[in-house]
């Protein structure tokens, strides 16, 4: 088999967990791979106790961006938005593979760079 | 034709594994690789012939200056050029189109004038046009592409053209689709207007005979690293009397015959449109691969690549799911150039399962961004083959997109 499409990414590409749009979310990111086109966005609402409690995000691209999207929405459930702040490339490629190259390391770190966008634009 | 595994062996790149496969290189319309003939020829030229061109006196600028300029010469040769007058040295083939756009289109359009060009152009034969349309009022009109049948619009190109048209721009090859455009076609039309011709050929030199006088062209621009050649060097042939009677757009050494705190006179052409020191090693290589392609033979090239679209594109069609741009058999007018999508694939996924199998192929936009809009789509997955390719290389791709297919099922 394949050392990059292992069976979690593959079954995050084909079976996208939490996808959708939140109307009403607290935080808001969007990010573009200008070299392929992909794209993702992603919502974060909070509840009461300031604790992420609806994650939703839509993209379009290859499958290491789109499933690296799914992949991280599931890791954001019950996090601070301090917490969430702390997660960086690093987190999502070691559950994507950590030996990619530059090019595609672009791919698995876009839904990264939408939350981080996404965060700064509501502080 | 020599045999494949032996012109392989001439390239040393081959020699090495990519992931624990051999290399199977199908990225040729962004760059070719090197036989060992060329890199000798600028290793030897850096070691024993190294000074600057048309300084000297001295034994090693003469000898430097010899070999370049008969590398003009076997350029001139190459392509059928009247003389190696016409043969100016840049270095890309997207300089020689912008050295076009601004110097004789810029020396000789006015506001109101109209160029042509096509949907089916790389983004270096549409760019320079916008930019020098915005500067100047100039009116950019675009030929279409028929997606269905992979060929220009020829009926729409001749309703296009009238009196204003001063330019008419085409590629000889399209490095998304591999189809071969009618260039003499194009030509015979843009002259009866009085227009002038630009022909975009940085996928046709590489593997086909050239004779830009048969084509009728005006201007034919190209690049050496698509043809075996370095990196940073391109090829600019222009008619001798359109050289004549344009003026240089980089001022500085080499391209003047006298200066004075005033003024300055120009070179002869084609040396005053090469101001400053030239890429002298990147041209030597460029001789090399000269030689090696006509050692060879530029048909033979061409029917070996036409061999393998026979082998190939029927294949590749027979694969559920997977859909080719353009032409949908080999013929004539094809090259050896394979552009495809698969079903629920994304390029980029597929380029790195082929990337994990040792197997190099293009995928992105291409530089085609016009072109891939007309096929409604946003990226591609490419193959080019050149001489060194082989059936077995066909065979590993072809393997290669059933492997990536059943990955995604």
């Amino acid at each position: 088999m394949s050392d990059l499409y292992r069976d979690i990414i593959i079954d995050h590409y084909k079976h996208p967990r939490n996808v959708g749009e939140l109307a009403d979310a607290k935080i808001h990111g969007h990010e573009d791979n200008l070299m392929c086109g992909d794209s993702v966005d992603i919502y974060i609402s909070f509840n009461d106790h300031g604790v992420a409690s609806d994650i939703k995000w839509t993209g379009e691209g290859c499958a290491l961006s789109q499933a690296s999207a799914s992949l991280l929405s599931d890791m954001l459930r019950g996090k601070t938005r301090e917490e969430i702040a702390q997660i960086s490339e690093h987190d999502i490629l070691e559950v994507v593979g950590t030996s990619l190259n530059p090019s595609r390391q672009a791919c698995a770190t876009l839904s990264v760079h939408a939350l981080h966008k996404g965060l700064k634009a509501n502080i | 034709m020599r045999d494949i595994q032996q012109i392989k062996n001439d390239f040393p790149i081959f020699s090495r594994t990519i992931h624990g496969h051999p290399l199977v290189y199908l990225d040729n319309g962004a760059t070719s690789q090197k036989p060992k003939h060329v890199i000798d020829a600028v290793a030897s030229f850096l070691q024993t012939h190294n000074a600057n061109v048309h300084r000297g006196i001295y034994t090693l600028s003469e000898e430097a200056t010899t070999l370049y300029e008969g590398v003009r010469e076997k350029v001139a040769k190459f392509i059928h050029a009247r003389s190696s007058k016409e043969i100016v040295f840049t270095h890309n083939a997207t300089e020689s189109l912008n050295l076009i756009a601004l110097s004789w289109a810029r020396q000789h359009l006015k506001k109101g004038d109209e160029i042509i060009t096509t949907v089916m152009e790389h983004h270096s034969n549409i760019v320079p046009w916008q930019m020098l349309a915005q500067e100047r009022g100039i009116i950019l009109r675009f030929v279409p592409v028929i997606t269905e049948a992979g060929i220009l619009d020829i009926d729409a190109c001749m309703q296009l053209l009238n009196s204003r048209t001063k330019l008419v721009c085409v590629g000889h090859m399209s490095n998304l689709l591999g189809t071969v455009n009618p260039i003499r076609v194009f030509a015979v039309k843009a002259h009866e207007i009085g227009a002038k011709i630009v022909v975009d050929g940085c996928q046709a030199v590489p593997h086909m005979p050239i004779d830009v006088q048969d084509l009728q062209a005006d201007f034919y621009a190209f690049s050496s690293h698509k043809m075996l050649g370095p990196t940073g060097v391109g090829v600019l042939w222009a008619r001798e009397e359109i050289l004549e009677t344009t003026e240089p757009i980089i001022g500085g050494g080499d391209m003047i015959k006298t200066v004075s705190q005033t003024e300055a006179t120009w070179n002869d052409i084609p040396w005053k449109f090469e101001a400053g020191t030239p890429n002298v090693s990147g041209v030597i290589g460029l001789g090399a691969a000269i030689d090696y392609l006509t050692q060879i033979g530029m048909q033979n090239i061409w029917n070996h690549e036409q061999k393998i679209a026979q082998y190939v594109l029927p294949k590749l069609l027979d694969i559920d799911g997977v859909h080719v741009f353009g032409i949908q058999e080999a013929r004539e007018d094809r090259g050896a150039i394979f552009s495809f999508w698969i079903d629920k694939i994304h390029p980029h996924d597929i380029a790195s399962i082929l990337d994990e199998e040792g197997i190099a192929i293009r995928a992105g936009h291409m530089c085609t961004q016009p072109l891939l809009t007309a096929y409604k789509k946003s990226a591609a997955a490419r193959v080019s083959f050149y001489l060194y390719n082989s059936i077995n290389d066909a065979d590993a791709f072809l393997v290669a997109i059933k492997k990536a297919k059943s990955i995604f099922e």
